[in-house]
């Protein structure tokens, strides 16, 4: 097995537990339990990476029962060698924020509020908005008589929080219904 | 970036303009600092002294906009003083070609300029061209009309006065950090010019980096360890968003979107694939053809045959010219010209400039698509301060996305490392990743025009698409696959299996790929590249840091770009101690270089820069639209009424818009005197939309503010804490002053001149935060990128008797 920097990091963590701690004659018993205790103990590591700056640098969630836990920035990573910046650091309270959106929500035209829905609903609904736009917008020839298949009613904004996966199946989609107004932050 | 973060520590003098990096990049920053910790000279170039100041040699404070007169200068200083590598210059650049007769430049505007349309005849610019169409070279560099010798003459305008007066850097500034990087020159050091926003947000934003480029190359920095011009990019994956091209301009892999002009994929190839004369140049994109009917497979897959042009008749067709990019979606929206518009994970509202122009146009739209984390001013747009919800008629559907530790796949760092992340969580509530909405999205409307029939159903019903989104099944998909049995190298593989690298990707629609740069990194032979976490080196790769083996870079896992410029036309390395790829023994070691011939003194070998055409890299780059050298102008709004360059006060040929909310203050408009630029916080991100909705962050940064001398702040009777009131003449905000020695005011052209400083991370969703300083920025844009210049305008300001936006 490879020796990576973080196991070479736990190891001399709990040699320096036993070696100082026992050695001076301290009685381990209640740190062992405190270390029972850590909230990370059984947790699973999964390797994820800050959502922010291009730096990318590696984060550590620990999961637990299906749920995160702790998360911390990845020793092994040879770019960030485990540091984390306020907003990587605040990657915890992110998730767990009870600010986030949880549901689909829809606003009618002319509303005050919104309304909670289904995606089913919700996804039906824009596929019908989409296609009657298209259907009633795309230009198939210019002025010149040329072929553009040009549906140009209906932007695409965003976003570099895609995944390289989610960007080629957003700019595949887009491209099939002719959309040309795309665009993402690369150009703000 | 044309090298990797890691990469920084091996350079000899750091220079970081246009960007903030120890608070935009804290934990980058490392690297810089271990550059300094090896003997290297740090030195920070930007109007406000920051963080990234405190840890620099030293810091000098340049007035915001005036970029190119500050690198002009260093060029002229080169050039004057002979600090050139005089070796790169005229066996690598583009310094030895002749120009033809139709250039000139005179008085702020290059020939072919056309007041009318605000657009240059860019024919006018070609270089001389031998009788078998190829440049005219001066290896002597002699003749008065080649690339090195214009240059020259166009920057010994470039003086250390002039440019003193213009910038307001004192002369003793400028030469310190001229002296201190022009020291790079010589063959075994090495400089590094890092920039961001602060450098692409101006109306002469591609000119800014294109003068890095003049001096990095003057000075023989491009290909080396510790060298390039790096881009430190501040969005998440905005490196693979770019080049999986979520930009009206591109498809997939730097390929241009087909044109109206464009009517086969014949003429399409033609008009995209260039040709050149010289043995010596590799001309990679000569490949191009390749690589689009490889896209082509990818997207139509049995669909796309050589009979039908492999769909691209299907694909839309943009006109030449037309701008169809965030700025003019807006436009269009403005002036009634939108139905419908997606906005996924990015906040225009508070983030895009002259806010209250976007405000306005979002409310022509009939309906819109939010997909966030947070409601935002975006999503919340129809019921924004001032605006009765009652009058707006936009439908709005808001989608609930998952956050990055909720999902799993890959996406690519500055450094260009492609990395893969897993799912840590399933998605909080009924959140989905954005690739689970588009892909059942994609299918109930392919469902409708099989059910219902519609307008051009082709290019939807005949997409090599899924059923299911599966992240791993799309990573393998960009890598790209043969779509029948193929022999390489006397190894058969089979139909569906992966491409091993892009050079055997071909136009016969015999392989797919929906990014070729990204070949390589899933194969057959060692699986997903991108979960490669083995930090072993050879110790010529660890001596600079290369890490080949952690994870995967494209293109071909090369760590530095232009790595062929790093060693001399015999393949020794520039710089011994730090080499990054070595001819020995009749092959290459180090890193992976850029093509596989030998060094260009032998049988077969290549110049390095392998991407342009000729194989020189470009001094002269007559393909831009606003001219083939940087050249100063003022930024669109500007507190200057003349500059000693020339009498073209501003860019001839930047873009703009004419609605009644796209308003320009007149040059050194008395009403608006001080500048105004803007900036991002370490504890917030961009627009804030996110970030503000963690506390622990926004208790560390909860109101916007104003940063102001004290100097400025006694003429207007502010004192540090009171509220002011900013205005524009496209709006007002309020703000909080911070009176603060971190700014400076600036003597340019002999007078006084103030700058003031705001960042744009505040909204009105947020309370008592106050709502976005981008209501007072300007919708002026660069003529290449139409990137809008959101770091400069003019504003005045004055002490508040009441505050309604912050508590």
């Amino acid at each position: 097995m490879q020796s990576t920097r973080r196991s070479f990091l736990k190891g001399v963590g709990a040699g320096v537990l036993c070696l100082t701690l026992g050695q001076m004659g301290f009685d381990l018993g209640e740190a062992k339990a405190y270390v029972r205790k850590l909230k990370i103990e059984g947790a699973k590591e999964v390797i994820s990476i800050c959502p922010f700056c291009a730096v990318q640098c590696q984060i550590i969630g620990h999961v637990k029962d299906g749920k995160l836990v702790s998360t911390e920035g990845d020793p092994d990573y040879p770019i960030n060698e485990g540091s984390l910046c306020a907003k990587g650091a605040a990657l915890f309270t992110m998730y767990t924020s009870d600010h986030r959106l949880k549901k689909p929500m829809y606003r009618a035209p002319h509303s005050d509020h919104w309304e909670e829905k289904s995606w089913e609903w919700t996804l039906d609904q824009i596929a019908h908005r989409v296609k009657e736009t298209r259907d009633r917008d795309i230009i198939l020839k210019n002025d010149k008589g040329q072929t553009v298949n040009r549906f140009e009613t209906m932007f695409w904004m965003g976003t570099s929080h895609a995944s390289n996966e989610e960007c080629a199946v957003i700019h595949q989609a887009l491209r099939g219904l002719g959309v040309v107004h795309m665009d993402h932050q690369a150009r703000v | 970036m044309t090298n990797h973060w890691i990469d920084i520590k091996n350079s000899d003098a750091v220079l970081i303009i246009g960007s903030n990096a120890a608070e935009h990049h804290p934990v980058a920053f490392k690297w810089i600092q271990r550059a300094k910790d090896n003997g290297a000279v740090l030195m920070h170039v930007d109007p406000k002294f920051s963080r990234t100041s405190a840890r620099c040699d030293f810091h000098v404070p340049l007035r915001s906009g005036t970029d190119i007169a500050f690198l002009g200068g260093m060029v002229n200083y080169i050039i004057q003083n002979n600090l050139y590598f005089k070796e790169y210059v005229v066996n690598y650049t583009n310094a030895t070609f002749v120009v033809g007769k139709d250039y000139a430049f005179q008085d702020g505007l290059f020939s072919g300029y056309n007041p009318t349309t605000r657009k240059y005849d860019k024919s006018k610019w070609a270089f001389e061209k031998n009788k078998d169409g190829g440049p005219v070279i001066d290896t002597t560099l002699k003749n008065e009309r080649c690339v090195f010798n214009l240059m020259r003459k166009h920057y010994s305008r470039y003086t250390l006065k002039n440019v003193s007066d213009v910038t307001g850097v004192s002369e003793e500034n400028l030469r310190k950090v001229y002296d201190a990087f022009c020291a790079t020159g010589r063959p075994d050091k090495a400089g590094t010019i890092l920039y961001a926003l602060g450098w692409t947000q101006h109306t002469v934003g591609v000119q800014n980096i294109r003068t890095s480029t003049l001096i990095q190359l003057l000075l023989g920095n491009i290909g080396v360890a510790g060298g390039g011009i790096n881009a430190l990019r501040g969005e998440p994956n905005v490196q693979g968003s770019t080049d999986h091209a979520l930009l009206y301009n591109n498809l997939p892999g730097y390929i241009a979107l087909p044109l109206s002009s464009w009517q086969t994929l014949a003429e399409f190839q033609k008009a995209n694939t260039p040709v050149t004369t010289l043995k010596t140049s590799a001309n990679w994109w000569s490949n191009r053809p390749k690589y689009m009917v490889s896209l082509l497979k990818g997207w139509f897959g049995d669909a796309a045959t050589k009979e039908n042009d492999f769909c691209y008749e299907l694909l839309p067709k943009g006109e030449p010219g037309e701008d169809y990019s965030y700025m003019y979606a807006m436009d269009r929206t403005y002036n009634g010209k939108m139905r419908g518009g997606f906005v996924w994970g990015v906040n225009p509202m508070s983030s895009f400039p002259n806010t209250n122009k976007m405000r306005t146009a979002l409310d022509n739209l009939d309906w819109l698509v939010c997909c966030e984390l947070h409601n935002s001013e975006t999503t919340d747009n129809w019921r924004r301060p001032g605006v009765d919800p009652k009058a707006c008629k936009t439908e709005v559907f808001l989608l609930p996305s998952a956050h990055r530790i909720e999902k799993e796949g890959t996406i690519s760092n500055s450094g260009r490392w492609l990395q893969w992340f897993d799912q840590a969580v399933k998605p909080a509530g009924e959140g989905r990743c954005f690739a689970d909405i588009v892909v059942p999205l994609f299918n109930r409307i392919r469902e409708l025009y099989k059910t219902e029939g519609g307008t051009l159903p082709d290019p939807i019903l005949k997409m090599h698409w899924t059923e299911k989104f599966d992240a791993a099944e799309w990573t393998r998909r960009i890598n790209g696959q043969f779509w029948q049995d193929t022999e390489v190298n006397g190894k058969l593989y089979k139909r569906g299996q992966q491409v091993p690298a892009f050079g055997v990707l071909k136009d016969d629609g015999s392989t797919s790929s929906l990014n070729w740069l990204y070949a390589g990194s899933w194969t057959e032979e060692d699986g997903n590249k991108s979960k490669r976490r083995n930090t072993t080196q050879t110790p010529m790769q660890a001596k600079i840091g290369l890490y080949p083996n952690w994870s995967w870079c494209w293109p071909v896992n090369r760590r530095i770009l232009y790595n062929r410029a790093s060693v001399d036309v015999n393949g020794k390395p520039f710089n011994p101690e730090k080499p990054v790829i070595a001819w020995q023994d009749g092959k290459w070691v180090g890193d992976v270089p850029d093509g596989p011939w030998p060094p260009l003194a032998m049988e077969g070998g290549k110049l390095p820069f392998i991407m342009c055409k000729d194989g020189c890299a470009q001094f002269y780059g007559p393909g831009r639209e606003d001219g083939p050298f940087p050249e100063h102008y003022e930024p669109a709004e500007t507190p200057l009424a003349n500059h000693p360059f020339s009498k073209q006060l501003v860019s001839p040929v930047y873009k703009f818009h004419t609605t009644p909310h796209d308003k320009i203050a007149l040059p050194a408009d008395p009403k608006y005197p001080i500048v105004l630029t803007t900036y991002s916080l370490t504890e917030h991100w961009c627009g804030g939309g996110e970030t503000r909705n963690v506390p622990n962050l926004l208790e560390a940064e909860p109101q916007l503010y104003v940063e102001m001398s004290h100097e400025l702040a006694e003429e207007k009777g502010i004192k540090n804490g009171d509220g002011v009131i900013l205005e524009s003449p496209r709006g007002r905000v309020e703000a909080i002053a911070m009176v603060t020695i971190r700014i400076r005011p600036f003597t340019v052209m002999g007078k006084t001149l103030h700058l003031v400083g705001m960042p744009f991370f505040a909204g009105w969703t947020t309370p008592k935060c106050g709502d976005t300083t981008n209501r007072l920025t300007v919708t002026a844009y660069d003529p290449n990128t139409t990137i809008p210049e959101t770091k400069v305008c003019c504003v005045n300001l004055r002490k508040a008797d009441k505050l309604t936006e912050i508590g």
